[in-house]
């Protein structure tokens, strides 16, 4: 299949693998950020193919992953609301909040669907016009302008029964909280192809320089990764520092500049509570003064009010700590044993980017 | 009384000409009767009509009698390349062909919703018997009830069939012996694609067209060319990766897979992939996977090949002693992972 069969290529792989075993004089720790890419690795072996020099750590750009217990919790309870239709992403449904999932949620008679796109969610609303629908918008830079553009639609067609309950997260802070946190060890970043895509990559060349750390922008597919990876290992080994792009076929420097307008025009920064690791400032983004009619906390925040907060994470769950690379899922005490997909003391084992997932379903659950 | 447009009754007296399905027509009166007779009689013919009875009775032959079951529930009702009724004649003559069966004779029960429009159940019914008649089975005896609205989904199809398995045939995951051959009869995923593209109004995936198809005369053919079959599984719910985890358990042997060998075409690919799916995961309707000595491999694809059903059969792996894990699968790079049984099923990813 054109786009993808040579992207999995067998010999062009070997032949990158061969070029970063020649280059590697030292011992390198580089992060992938993004979900996707940590799923690709692990189904397609790469870490295999790479020397032993190389340690590949997984990062937090698992959108589902770190959407906090509460922000889950009230999703439940909107869906649980007769009046209302949930619409949510597939992979958003088996994560536990401190009260249940939305699988539980839909089971217990609660209207919740699986859309592709806000845009379905905004076309359920206008063919249900006695009905609420709840978008739980979930995501980094690559979905929100999806989601901002359901709210403009929304409002230039006076949808009222239309709303957001956001969930959104910015991948810049995270790398920075990343950066800066005590202990960190990771040398260089493979950074998320489609969220650079969005929003270009200005912003990693001020991160670049300020913490003499070198970023590739780095595509999903394996080639994409081993790619990514030998520029980081050739940046590392000569010292440099800067941002580079592997991901040519999809992303410009400036990114996409009418999705950026769209994402400014809805939403602004704010202060956003990751799941596992705690809150990082201007890491997520809210609806602006002109569209907090459609914010969905806004507008049921009487129900979750009266709901209250839910007790916080399983304390068994060290997630927060895979998620910023500081474990690997295999060495986490409840992998397999006490959290397995079927019964998920955390995201990252049941989120379709979710490291932990990743290593349950392609390595087994033994901790080999 | 419908030639009277004006008389409109009071009382709810079923009318008999309405045009969807009411909660008489599962009551055992008048009503139900003539559902029977106009669209079940009608399209499934003699061997319905001639016991109407609470059973039907058949002479048996020599062999080993094999019995299956199995339910259809599926959205929409009809999609590209088949439909809710030829599925249920397909997945039930596929279940009895695993068994290395030639199928003979099934049941039909259906659950209607009340307010299901007669010419939906006529078409479905329709499409059962011509794929019946394709399949050489006969439709024996069946069953109606009518649930209110809102109790069901339009449609539910419970088939039973019954089949005759050849004298010393003996086809089960125990049979399997590690150094076997596992070969796939096609490429995978275009059921399940087909049924999502129609279910969620996917447009990019409007070409995909389900392989819904009875397997049973390509297996017998292979049979009757002294194919030493040790197991057969048709690779519905679950997919390829699902079956093999499934046989692989009860087998006791570890199987290992070649992702390059395996074919998916283009456009279920592409789907897959936008949605975040495995096609190895992926239901189909009309592909299996069999298990022979490696001795007979080359001469069972010749033979799969020439059936429309089997043309893109291949070779994808091989059966071994128990190794760590159930199923492994070596990847189009040359690495190796594990194929694991999924939790539920697979969901569309959020990005």
């Amino acid at each position: 299949m054109k786009y993808v069969d040579e992207f999995r290529d067998r010999g062009h792989a070997e032949t990158l693998a061969g070029a970063i075993k020649r280059t590697v004089t030292r011992p390198w720790t580089i992060m992938e950020v993004c979900g996707g890419q940590t799923h690709s690795i692990v189904k397609f072996g790469l870490d295999e193919l790479l020397p032993e020099m190389v340690t590949l750590v997984h990062g937090p750009g698992c959108p589902v992953c770190v959407t906090p217990t509460a922000l889950i919790d009230h999703a439940v309870v909107l869906a649980s609301i007769p009046r209302v239709i949930l619409c949510t992403f597939g992979d958003m449904l088996r994560v536990p909040g401190s009260r249940g999932d939305l699988f539980g949620a839909k089971a217990a008679g609660g209207d919740v669907r699986i859309v592709y796109s806000p845009l379905d969610a905004l076309a359920l609303a206008r063919a249900n016009p006695d009905r609420e629908i709840v978008c739980f918008a979930v995501g980094f830079e690559t979905t929100a302008p999806a989601y901002a553009m359901a709210a403009i639609q929304a409002r230039r067609l006076g949808v009222a029964n239309f709303s957001l309950l956001t969930a959104q997260v910015l991948v810049p802070p995270a790398i920075e909280a990343i950066l800066s946190a005590p202990g960190c060890r990771v040398q260089g970043f493979l950074a998320a192809g489609h969220v650079c895509t969005v929003m270009g990559y200005e912003e990693y060349e001020d991160l670049a320089r300020r913490y003499h750390v070198p970023l590739v922008v780095t595509g999903f597919e394996p080639i994409d990764v081993l790619e990514g990876v030998a520029m980081l290992v050739g940046q590392l080994e000569e010292g440099r520092a800067v941002v580079e792009n592997q991901y040519t076929r999809s992303v410009r420097r400036e990114g996409n500049i009418s999705a950026q307008a769209a994402l400014r025009e809805v939403f602004e920064p704010a202060a956003q509570t990751w799941r596992g690791i705690g809150e990082i400032p201007r890491s997520g983004l809210k609806l602006t003064a002109a569209y907090a009619g459609f914010d969905a906390a806004l507008r049921f925040h009487d129900v979750l009010a009266k709901s209250g907060s839910g007790g916080g994470e399983d304390p068994d769950c060290r997630s927060g700590l895979v998620l910023q690379g500081l474990l690997k899922p295999t060495d986490c005490e409840a992998f397999g044993t006490r959290c397995t997909p079927e019964r998920p003391l955390g995201a990252p084992m049941v989120s379709s980017e979710g490291a932990c997932a990743a290593y349950y379903r392609y390595r087994g659950n033994g901790k080999g | 009384m419908s030639d009277n447009k004006s008389f409109e009754p009071a009382c709810p007296l079923p009318i008999p000409e309405k045009k969807t399905v009411q909660l008489a027509h599962g009551g055992g009166g008048r009503l139900m009767q003539q559902l029977i007779r106009e669209v079940f009689v009608r399209s499934f013919g003699d061997p319905l009509s001639t016991h109407l009875h609470d059973g039907a009775t058949w002479p048996v032959s020599e062999g080993t009698l094999a019995f299956t079951t199995d339910s259809y529930v599926v959205q929409p009702l009809f999609f590209p390349g088949g439909d809710i009724g030829s599925l249920a004649v397909h997945g039930t003559v596929n279940d009895l062909a695993m068994c290395g069966a030639t199928p003979l004779w099934l049941s039909a029960g259906f659950i209607l919703e009340e307010g299901l429009a007669i010419e939906t159940l006529q078409r479905v019914v329709d499409s059962m018997a011509k794929a019946a008649r394709e399949a050489g089975v006969a439709i024996v005896t069946g069953d109606t009830k009518v649930v209110d609205k809102g109790k069901g989904d339009g449609i539910f199809i419970n088939t039973a069939g019954i089949g005759v398995v050849p004298p010393g045939v003996n086809i089960g995951p125990k049979q399997i012996v590690p150094g076997d051959a596992i070969l796939v009869s096609g490429d995978l995923g275009s059921h399940g694609v087909a049924v999502l593209s129609v279910r969620e109004g996917l447009s990019f995936a409007g070409n995909i067209a389900s392989d819904s198809a009875p397997l049973h005369r390509v297996v017998a053919h292979l049979i009757a060319a002294g194919i030493e079959i040790h197991c057969l599984r048709d690779l519905t719910r679950g997919g390829l990766a699902s079956a093999l985890n499934e046989i692989a358990s009860a087998s006791g042997t570890t199987l290992s897979i070649d992702e390059r060998a395996i074919a998916v075409q283009n456009e279920v690919q592409g789907a897959c992939e936008v949605l975040g799916l495995d096609p190895l995961y992926v239901a189909n309707e009309g592909r299996f996977v069999a298990f022979v000595p490696k001795a007979d491999a080359e001469r069972a694809l010749v033979i799969m090949r020439n059936h429309a059903v089997a043309r893109k059969a291949s070779l994808v792996g091989e059966a071994g002693s128990r190794g760590s894990s159930p199923v492994v699968l070596k990847t189009v790079l040359g690495t190796h992972r594990i194929l694991d049984l999924l939790s539920g099923e697979q969901l569309p990813r959020i990005c």
